[in-house]
């Protein structure tokens, strides 16, 4: 079972560090300064949800790893994140899209793992609630004006959404690791969660003046360590202090 | 007082905690408060200084005139009676 549990956490574990580190590249570049600030800000929430998550695999793989060896010393095809997190940051769209989609996942995720069984997880579903909770309010509220903003700013939305939606998909997906979670009450069912998520994609599209596209070619792989070609150059830069001087610290 | 995206600017008082005032902490650049709210959140209470924002927008403040100082404030400058320091508090009252 602990082998299920590990592969499980290390895939959501993996979504939040390479989500944190995208977002993160923001930092010093984004529109505006109150944007420069939020941005760090969530990338911030993610990585700590990371370090969390990371550290309990470490603790379940029971090997002497830790979280820094997950973080930075693993290969491509190791990583387990879904390709949505992933994705190019383009423009300020795309990225408060991405965001919007995955944290209208992962509220009703951490609120349900609430009454699972894990004392770990349920820990820090606690804290992780509140931070995603402001991401989908944040970012949904600047979709909202984006969407339903200047020709530009509309225009631009609707690339985002035609890009990113077909990366949703993912997002629900359920491997036999995750499976063998799910029947021990260790993990929610994705799938269960995929009502809450179309009801707030829903209502904020609608106030964004956008449509919801349908889910034609859903693209997937990443639960496999198939990534992007985008994914390689995140890695080198994520990667590159402790590859370049090992065992570095502050 | 707009920024370049012609965004309006706004002022931001934050309450440290229950019980006290809000405090004016400075002033950013939003299109509207609900977005004003969140940036406020996100400038001005990163090391949780307070749990509770205002804003108002910049343009609703009404301020004295600088030019006017003098006739403004000068005036009280003699006026030491309206300070109520001339009375004996008794003991029992402790610190007022």
């Amino acid at each position: 079972m602990s082998e299920h549990l590990l592969n499980t956490v290390l895939q959501i574990a993996d979504d939040h560090l390479i989500l944190g580190h995208r977002v993160s590249e923001w930092c010093g570049h984004a529109p505006m300064l109150e944007e420069d600030l939020s941005m760090p800000n969530m990338a911030l929430d993610l990585i700590g949800q990371a370090r969390s998550l990371y550290t309990y695999v470490a603790q379940l793989e029971g090997k002497g790893r830790t979280e820094d060896d997950f973080a930075y010393l693993r290969g491509d095809r190791e990583y387990r994140n879904c390709l949505l997190v992933e994705r190019n940051n383009e423009d300020f769209a795309h990225t408060v899209l991405r965001q919007l989609y995955f944290a209208a996942f992962m509220k009703p995720f951490w609120e349900a793992m609430h009454t699972c069984s894990d004392e770990t997880l349920v820990n820090i579903s606690h804290k992780a609630v509140k931070e995603i909770a402001y991401h989908v309010r944040h970012c949904g509220e600047w979709v909202i004006r984006l969407g339903d903003g200047t020709a530009i700013s509309a225009e631009r939305m609707h690339d985002a959404v035609l890009a990113l939606h077909p990366y949703t998909a993912e997002l629900f997906e359920i491997d036999n690791n995750r499976q063998q979670c799910i029947n021990s009450g260790l993990f929610p069912d994705s799938q269960a969660l995929q009502p809450a998520w179309t009801s707030t994609i829903n209502q904020i599209f609608t106030q964004a003046k956008l449509a919801v596209p349908r889910d034609e070619y859903p693209q997937t792989g990443g639960r496999k360590g198939l990534h992007t070609e985008d994914f390689g150059i995140l890695l080198s830069q994520l990667q590159y202090m402790q590859r370049a001087y090992p065992g570095a610290s502050w | 007082m707009t920024n370049e995206s012609g965004m309006p600017l706004w002022e931001v008082f934050i309450r440290p905690r229950a019980g006290l005032h809000h405090k004016h902490v400075g002033s950013l650049h939003a299109s509207d408060s609900t977005m004003a709210v969140q940036a406020a959140r996100d400038v001005y209470t990163r090391r949780e200084e307070g749990d509770s924002i205002w804003v108002v927008a910049s343009a609703d403040i009404h301020a004295s005139d600088p030019a006017r100082s003098a006739e403004n404030f000068d005036p009280a400058s003699d006026k030491v009676y309206r300070h109520p320091s001339f009375y004996d508090i008794p003991d029992e009252v402790g610190h007022m």
